[in-house]
């Protein structure tokens, strides 16, 4: 039988379809069989458009309207749901977003769920991590309808454009409920520097920066020069140096950067978690010993506070 | 109100998971087992609730073998109320805890479930969401703040980018992020208290409830490792390889 792939993109808060859908098409690539794509929002003009121009998909589902704005999991399970049984697979990244709702379609559907695969082997076969990344295990997924998030870092973009736009089939947009509603939303500004998911260079600072003061007058510049994303340490997000939505790590973001600069961070299992895949890896750290430097390209061992802006200056130059 | 938290025993955080030398599983045997971090926070959101007069009791609860009572001891000595064993030797996958605490629900009545965002052995990240869809209740998942209001309860969430809150009609759930508190220590008199508590004995099938794995995992294994680095002497050695060896910059 030949497989049905369900994509479900996510739109960034500027309405255009996030880059992650081309990971997931490289997933799904290795699952062999017809890829439609799901996207979902307030407002999905011209994230629809952008869809219809992916390689190698069948058709574009379009589910819009002001409930599913918020991007509720009660919302998304309804808007699902009905077509989840014409499909062998559903994949969508492993995002808060994600994490949030496909759990929940899963239970609604007695099925059980692959959470973060990072490797398929075969089309019911695939690789996750487990214990902070420290483990992958090869799982089996012997479900008709099998749901997965998908690490994103894992599997590179597919590129490319669809030589005609497919077409689009506009679902049904769910009724609000009143179990639960968004009363309020916080958006961290990213001060005009890429976001953590998407940037070349991510420099990311600990407990080991001493304040919030430090965090940025010390990191900001050494970002720009680099035009870097910053990130950050559960220790320095606790601390108050830096906004949750950047804490790289088990149970922070996930990234894979070409470089990525650990400044005054120890290592810990459960951040390397978050970056180890990296491309590139440095650490400056004044402890010799710390464990990042295991896993550090290169590493300079001293304090940061001279370091830090040594390199920013001599890359203005 | 009362409150059910449900709480598994790992592999404490700080210890590095090791693959078993024939590569069927994860090494555990003789190495220190905690509580969940995460459940940790939810237990402690839920003492806090009682504590502040917003909740009547709370429970906690663990699905496993017998050495799972430990972990239950612990949440005793931490100021649960009770303790609720279901006593299984299976391995129970996150769809198998949902409908068993699914089926507890139905029996304890709770207004509010809380759990852990994700355990941190096998980090899936999906018990409480799926407890959530079972009883068609609401869910808040990564909570970093819990209001409980009249009916409702308010929770601020961590997301991708930045926080949101959500009101939510209650009963619902609510899975913790690290930051919603810091977990208090058990002290040494409460913890012998704890011994003496009773724990109440459940089982899957008393429950009505199957319990069979649905994954199966082929086998387990380290990642591929990062080859060795270098310490380089300075800033501008480093910058010279970044740009002619690495050529990331
Ligand atoms: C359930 C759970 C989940 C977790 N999830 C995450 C996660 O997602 N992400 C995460 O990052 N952590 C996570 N952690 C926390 C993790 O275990 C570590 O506590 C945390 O990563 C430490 O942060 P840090 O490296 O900034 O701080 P520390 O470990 O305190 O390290 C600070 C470093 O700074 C160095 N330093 C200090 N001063 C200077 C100086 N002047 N110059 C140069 N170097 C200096 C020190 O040598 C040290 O190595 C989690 C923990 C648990 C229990």
């Amino acid at each position: 039988m030949e497989n049905r792939i369900l994509l479900v993109a996510e739109l960034g808060p500027d309405g255009h379809l996030k880059s992650s859908i081309r990971s997931l098409l490289t997933a799904a690539k290795s699952l062999k069989g017809d890829i439609d794509v799901l996207v979902w929002g307030g407002d999905t003009t011209s994230a629809v458009v952008e869809a219809q121009h992916l390689p190698g998909i069948r058709q574009v589902l379009n589910g819009s309207g002001p409930a599913l704005a918020d991007g509720l999991a009660e919302m998304l399970c309804a808007l699902v749901r009905p077509l989840a049984r014409q499909y062998t697979h559903i994949l969508t990244a492993a995002t808060a977003i994600g994490k949030n709702w496909m759990p929940r379609l899963a239970a609604l559907e007695d099925v059980a769920m692959v959470s973060d695969i990072v490797g398929v082997e075969s089309p019911d076969t695939f690789i996750r991590p487990i214990y902070a990344g420290s483990i992958w295990a090869t799982v089996c997924c012997p479900e008709l309808l099998k749901l997965m998030t998908v690490r994103t870092t894992a599997f590179p973009g597919l590129e490319g454009e669809g030589m005609d736009p497919v077409t689009v089939e506009n679902l049904p947009c769910p009724a609000a409920l009143l179990q639960s509603t968004r009363i309020a939303v916080h958006a961290h500004a990213q001060e005009g520097r890429p976001s953590l998911e998407n940037a070349r260079v991510v420099v990311s600072g600990g407990r080991g920066l001493g304040s919030a003061q430090h965090y940025e007058a010390l990191l900001g510049p050494l970002a720009d020069e680099l035009n870097a994303a910053l990130g950050a340490s559960r220790a320095a997000v606790d601390l108050g140096y830096a906004s949750n939505d950047v804490q790289v790590g088990q149970t922070g973001k996930v990234v894979a950067p070409d470089l990525y600069i650990a400044i005054g961070i120890s290592g810990a299992i459960q951040h390397l978690a978050g970056m180890q895949t990296s491309r590139v890896i440095v650490a400056i750290n004044k402890d010799p010993d710390a464990p990042i430097f295991a896993v550090a390209d290169y590493g300079l061992v001293g304090d940061l506070n001279i370091l830090v802006p040594e390199l920013t200056a001599a890359l203005r130059k | 109100m009362k409150i059910l938290v449900p709480v598994k025993r790992v592999l404490d955080y700080n210890i590095k998971a090791r693959v078993k030398a024939d590569g069927s599983g994860v090494e555990l045997a003789g190495l220190k087992m905690s509580l969940n971090p995460f459940d940790e926070i939810a237990l402690e959101a839920a003492i806090r609730l009682k504590e502040a007069g917003q909740a009547t009791e709370v429970a906690a609860l663990s699905c496993g073998d017998a050495m799972v009572q430990e972990g239950l001891r612990t949440a005793l000595a931490l100021g649960a109320d009770r303790a609720l064993w279901v006593s299984s030797t299976e391995e129970l996958q996150p769809l198998s805890v949902a409908k068993l605490l699914h089926a507890v629900v139905l029996r304890e009545i709770p207004g509010l479930v809380i759990c852990g965002k994700q355990a941190i052995d096998d980090d899936a990240n999906q018990t409480g969401q799926m407890l959530a869809a079972l009883l068609n209740w609401g869910q808040a998942t990564n909570a970093a703040e819990i209001q409980v209001g009249e009916g409702r309860v308010d929770v601020v969430r961590e997301t991708d980018g930045g926080t949101e809150t959500l009101r939510l009609i209650l009963p619902a759930v609510i899975t913790t992020d690290l930051r919603l508190n810091e977990p208090r220590y058990a002290t040494l008199p409460n913890i012998m208290k704890a011994r003496k508590k009773p724990i109440e004995i459940l089982t899957p099938e008393e429950l009505g409830v199957m319990v069979e794995p649905r994954l199966k995992t082929l086998r387990v294994q380290e990642p591929p490792q990062r080859p060795a680095g270098v310490k380089v002497d300075s800033v501008a050695t480093l910058l010279a390889r970044l740009k002619n060896e690495a050529k990331v910059i």
